[in-house]
């Protein structure tokens, strides 16, 4: 067992882990924070993706012994004082989700890459957004509600 | 008024209303976009086992012995059991069908003397957390004689149980006289087509978490969908208790599509170990486990035949199918292979119609109901006949198919055959009129006048078009309890259920229409056996039509409950009352609130001197019943751009049209259009479930079961047509959910045809690069 | 799908991680880097380490910068930083064509270029782009470090020559001189796929005619390889449509056993002729 530290959405954790325990089981279980989803555990559908250190990846391809001394943000933390992330609202203004369980993944991707590049071109965008897979809503409306977040968010 | 008018059941206003037929924000969104939904795998409790299951990785053999001694012996492990450990559970039922004679091809909850498919349970573990029971459930070592496998469903049925074909049933309808109209026909035209094995694959696998609570002598199921009352029902009766000491609990639902929510051995398992192992016990589905133990869909291949005048008019179809329903006989039944048959007609008149649908047990995942079942394929089929008669006489599809699609002066169209045991009769649209309107939508004549252009330069470019007939609203009941409490908050409990689809938005929008309250202050109860005694679930696109209008009934119930209550303390005439923002108005000042709903509901109380001697509360309960579906229908188009040298298939442009009724939420029906869309494109160029020789599955992972990412998405253009009201349902809606998907492969085939100027090539789904490639020149 | 039990090592220095190392090695010990090919081979138990050495801490493992005409890649620099920021010149261009084809972004955010070669799937983008530049990949051990060609180092379908006890401590990839065109295509059958087919392309136009090309070829055989049949058919030719065709022609005649041959002909051809279109 490994006793590691990190902040989860900027709140100190201290776990003690077995080494295989992957970051998606700790965050979840351990953590107890289930807005962060498992679709495949395989690294494919993007349900299960959080911010490390601000950037976007899969929580089911690390164990969470890696993520020792590192911040960690998860949709939890989006939403700021009873304000939700422009992100957030824009996901319901446009009907960007159906069933949802897809929608934190997204939100946590877009979120990712929106506050490192809040210019992104639409050829970008698309490629981005290509990470994740949804399989209620074509997508379509998940593009327009981050492109719609991307203008409130950029400077 | 006459006697007969009073008595007619209330129909709801045509055109938009204020809050009906709005395009507004979904009451679901809030805590789905916060992380604090609640699906399967959120649900905990204290002191719970994980379930993991043992699966056989052969696909057909004699289970000759399971040796678990050393999974026992893991620490951590708790339990460990196989066949003989649950040889008292009969196997799953029937929920879906009328077929005699398929109880011998029912699925045990545990393998017991055969196995019969690759990610069968064999044996189940149960250990202190899921990592402990995979690791146990490596230890398991099976013993099992490899038999011979049946992997196509066309070839002739072999023996599943001494005495047992594989082919346990076929469906047969059959109406006017089809070897006279065949022998008359101008023109046949014969095709061999086949549609491949894909199925919904929801992001959220399926989860069970069964406790029982012995304070209540209670059976809890969570994590449940699509039918909790029925299954609450069949759980009670296969583990011997009665329904009201088994609930079922609905939290979010990561995705339905016709796979989740079924009764399957998991579910089961989870409810007898906590009620042996006195804990909870909680089970989740991987994704490797569940692209092969969720019911697959859509596999079969048909040999159709079409006889025509010469002006194209069908005079008669024959068509023979072998559905490939995998290894055991599911929850559904035949319902499939019904559909199949039942729908295949589609939009046309036909005059003679004979098919027999062989439904056949392969060595395979079990098979069931996705999206649009039995309309995607037979969709496919019938407009590839379509497509092909038109090519036979040299006529323009369009025209072609103008000259056969039922008219709106034939509505409703009776046809002499019955599908889910009610007789089809659509009843109502105009379909010719939305065909006009999709092709002006799309801009058809500029596509072509485009094609021919792009073709000149050397592009691979080409369009189709594939119209279908969806059903909706299966009945035969529905019912609704609506109660406005003390603060005004109006709750909604419906026997029906969520599978992300907005169904809470929905019924809010309907009961606030009804009801003259904000849809927001509406709480939408679901999925939860404890707080309705009935339900008929998810399905079918049944909820807008059914609960929607059990919902509308119900709201109005209320209403003049509250009206009368108000005016007898206002003193008024209840017909001068009305109610605007939960507030109770004179109907001549609107604006005035009088006394708000709330107050009335106080007023209502048991302990309230108005209501003595009379049923407390401001609460109504009301039922919908139908005796016939109710049948949207629609067009898709699709422009397409072949690479000739690798074979892909790009889709450029579509459209998607299709008459609803009546759009309660135009914003959700539009999602429901174009994520069908996606689902059907998956369908058409990119999902299968492949297997080799020895039955071995092959799209194991998300990198070989190929799911449509946002790249392969094109631009889905939709058309929601309200021309044709169902008159069966005082709402006039029809069922939204399944039309984006049902015509997606017909509609996408005939455009691969067209770009590689190669009529009726495409003669199977999905379309494979290698295979466009054979019909292609050399790459330029 | 959760990964079988495993000791987990963290070294911080790279004498550390190859101590380690030589100690699990025979052990079925492995290498973690970025994980993105390990971790789901483990959730699948497809993998069953006993060990994993996390290499992400070790000083200076994530360094990236030219030295003497090469591009130094240490083992956790990410694909992502792999841009075409990374290398001056007509490399740079390269890398920047090819790696947005390399899955998806947060994948591209964690999996690394050395992790790439070291797991040689036979569809992975740097795996051909290392055996087209004829890479040199830095092997170390207890018995010291040795330079690998990269074509000697991918052997096969996730086979490389690499032993247990070895770490892979860096790759480098020669830059590519000024007057070097370059060309990359790729189909995969969705955005982020493995390629059904790839080809890598680079030479130049020095009097007219084609000089040093190097024509690479992935996604259909076991491991990515140079087409030498398809540079000698183009060398000394005007780069012109008929001089493409031939270097096609010749990268297909050259190609192995394959489950659907004029399929594989079909998209070896496409490859190289677009590659080389892209490059001109």
């Amino acid at each position: 067992m490994h006793d590691i530290a990190f902040t989860l959405n900027g709140r100190p954790w201290s776990l003690r882990v077995e080494p295989r325990r992957t970051l998606v089981d700790a965050i979840r279980d351990d953590c107890g924070a289930t807005g962060t989803h498992i679709g495949c555990e395989h690294g494919v559908c993007g349900a299960c993706t959080i911010l490390l250190d601000g950037e976007p990846v899969r929580s089911c391809l690390m164990f969470a012994v890696q993520a020792d001394g590192r911040a960690l943000r998860t949709v939890e933390g989006l939403e700021k004082d009873g304000a939700l992330h422009p992100l957030q609202r824009a996901f319901i203004d446009h009907h960007a989700l159906q069933c949802g369980f897809c929608t934190p993944g997204f939100l946590m991707l877009a979120v990712g890459v929106l506050e490192r590049t809040p210019n992104i071109s639409d050829e970008a965008l698309t490629d981005v957004l290509s990470s994740n897979l949804c399989r209620c809503t074509g997508y379509q409306n998940i593009v327009r509600a981050v492109r719609a977040a991307a203008e409130e968010m950029a400077p | 008024m006459s006697k007969a008018v009073a008595d007619a059941p209330p129909r709801l206003a045509p055109g938009k209303g204020r809050v009906l037929g709005q395009p507004v924000a979904r009451l679901e969104d809030g805590p789905l976009v916060r992380g604090r939904g609640l699906f399967a795998a959120d649900v905990n409790f204290p002191r719970q086992l994980a379930m993991r299951v043992v699966r056989s990785q052969i696909a057909h053999g004699r289970l000759v012995s399971l040796d678990t001694a050393e999974a026992r012996a893991l620490p951590g492990v708790v339990a460990v059991w196989t066949a003989a450990e649950v040889s008292d559970i009969p196997p799953i039922p029937f929920r879906a069908t009328k077929v005699r004679g398929l109880e011998p091809y029912c699925q045990p909850i545990l393998a017991r003397e055969r196995v019969r498919y690759v990610g069968e349970p064999i044996a189940v573990v149960f250990a202190e957390d899921a990592y402990i029971a995979e690791d146990a459930a490596d230890l398991v070592v099976a013993e099992i004689d490899e038999l011979p496998v049946v992997l196509d469903a066309a070839a002739e049925p072999a023996e599943f149980l001494p005495g047992n074909s594989t082919e346990p049933t076929i469906v047969r309808k059959e109406y006017g006289d089809v070897d006279a109209a065949f022998r008359a026909a101008h023109a046949v035209i014969e095709l061999d087509l086949s549609v491949g094995r894909h199925s919904g694959v929801p992001m959220e696998t399926r989860g069970a978490i069964a406790r029982y609570v012995a304070a209540h002598d209670v059976l809890e199921l969570h994590g449940t969908a699509k039918k909790q009352h029925w299954n609450r029902d069949e759980i009670a009766r296969l583990l011997g208790r009665p329904p009201t000491g088994v609930h079922l609990f609905e939290g979010h639902v990561g995705g339905g599509f016709g796979v989740r929510g079924e009764l399957y051995p998991e579910d089961l398992l989870v409810c007898l170990a906590a009620m042996r192992l006195d804990r909870p016990v909680k089970w989740i589905e991987d994704r490797r486990e569940h692209l092969v133990a969720t019911n697959h869909s859509r596999q079969q291949r048909h040999l159709i035949r079409g006889a025509v005048d010469a002006d194209g008019r069908l005079l008669a179809i024959d068509d023979v199918f072998f559905h490939d329903q995998g290894a055991y006989v599911r929850t559904h039944g035949a319902r499939v292979a019904d559909l199949a048959a039942g729908m295949l007609p589609g939009p046309y008149r036909l005059p003679a119609y004979r098919v027999a649908g062989h439904f056949r047990l392969t060595n395979k995942t079990p098979a069931a109901t996705y999206r649009a079942p039995g309309r995607f394929e037979t969709t496919f089929v019938r407009e590839r006949l379509m497509d092909a008669i038109a090519v036979r006489l040299d006529l323009d599809p369009i025209e072609l198919r103008r000259r056969n699609l039922v008219t709106e002066a034939e509505m409703p169209h009776v046809r002499p055959v019955d599908t889910l045991g009610v007789d089809v009769v659509l009843d109502s649209g105009d379909y010719i009129g939305l065909m006009d309107q999709a092709l002006a939508q799309f801009g058809w004549d500029a596509v072509q006048r485009d094609l021919t252009a792009r073709r000149a330069a050397g592009d691979c470019v080409g369009a189709g078009l594939a119209f279908f007939v969806e059903k909706s609203g299966l009945g035969p009941s529905d019912g609704v309890r609506i109660s406005i409490d003390a603060t005004g908050g109006v709750e909604l409990v419906s026997g029906a259920a969520s599978v992300g689809q907005g169904m809470e938005t929905a019924l809010a929008q309907i009961c606030a229409e009804a009801l003259g309250v904000d849809y927001r202050r509406i709480r939408v109860v679901r999925g939860r056996t404890d707080r309705i005694e009935f339900g008929n679930g998810a399905h079918a696109s049944r909820v807008t039509v059914m609960s929607g209008s059990a919902t509308y009934h119900a709201a109005l119930a209320v209403r003049g409950m509250a009206l009368d209550t108000a005016a007898q303390l206002l003193q008024a005439r209840p017909e001068d009352l009305a109610i605007e923002d939960g507030q109770v108005v004179r109907a001549a000042a609107p604006g005035v609130p009088l006394i708000a709903l709330a107050e009335v509901a106080r007023q209502m109380g048991p302990n309230s001197p108005l209501m003595r001697g009379r049923t407390p509360g401001l609460t109504a309960e009301r039922w919908f019943y139908s005796e016939h579906m109710t049948y949207p229908y629609g067009v898709h188009l699709a422009l397409v751009r072949i690479d000739r040298a690798t074979g892909e298939v790009r889709v450029e442009k579509y459209l998607v049209a299709n008459d609803v009724g009546r759009a309660v939420n135009p914003m959700m029906v539009e999602g429901q259009m174009v994520g069908g869309f996606a689902q059907g494109l998956g369908g058409a160029l990119f999902e299968e479930f492949r297997y080799d020789e020895r039955g071995q599955p092959l799209s194991t992972t998300f990198a070989d079961y190929l799911i449509p990412t946002l790249s392969e998405m094109p631009a889905v253009d939709v058309l929601i047509a309200e021309d044709a009201p169902s008159p069966l349902n005082p709402l006039g809606v029809k069922g939204a959910g399944e039309g984006g998907t049902n015509a997606v492969g017909a509609a996408i085939a005939a455009a691969v045809d067209d770009a590689l100027r190669r009529p009726g090539a495409i003669v199977s789904l999905p379309i494979l690069p290698r295979t466009v490639r054979r019909h292609t020149e050399e790459p330029t | 799908m959760k990964p079988a039990a495993f000791e987990y090592h963290m070294p911080r220095t790279v004498e550390e991680a190859v101590a380690i190392l030589a100690r699990v090695a025979p052990l079925d010990g492995r290498v973690l880097a970025g994980g993105q090919t390990l971790v789901p081979a483990m959730a699948l138990r497809l993998a069953r380490p006993s060990h994993l050495v996390d290499i992400n801490r070790v000083a200076g493992f994530d360094r990236l910068d030219v030295r003497d005409g090469m591009l130094e890649i240490g083992p956790c620099v990410r694909h992502a930083a792999l841009d075409r920021s990374a290398a001056p010149g007509p490399l740079g261009r390269l890398l920047g064509l090819v790696q947005p084809h390399i899955a998806h972004h947060p994948i591209r955010t964690r999996g690394t270029f050395c992790g790439s070669l070291a797991n040689a799937d036979a569809a992975s983008e740097w795996c051909l782009t290392a055996v087209a530049l004829d890479a040199r990949i830095e092997a170390r051990s207890g018995r010291g470090t040795r330079s690998i060609p990269a074509d000697a180092f991918l052997l096969g379908y996730m086979t490389t020559s690499l032993e247990p006890d070895e770490l892979l401590v860096r790759a480098r990839l020669p830059l590519l001189p000024d007057d070097a065109r370059v060309g990359f295509y790729e189909y995969a059958r969705r955005a982020g796929d493995f390629a059904q087919v790839m080809a890598l392309v680079t030479y130049a136009v020095r009097g007219g005619v084609v000089a040093a090309p190097r024509i690479a070829l992935g996604g259909l055989e076991s491991r990515p390889r140079r087409m030498a049949g398809a540079e000698a058919a183009i060398v000394g030719r005007v780069p012109d449509a008929l001089a493409f065709r031939s270097a096609a022609d010749a990268a297909a005649d050259a190609l192995g056993p394959t489950e659907d041959p004029d399929y594989a002909r079909t998209l070896a051809t496409t490859a190289v002729l677009r590659a080389l279109a892209a490059a001109a």
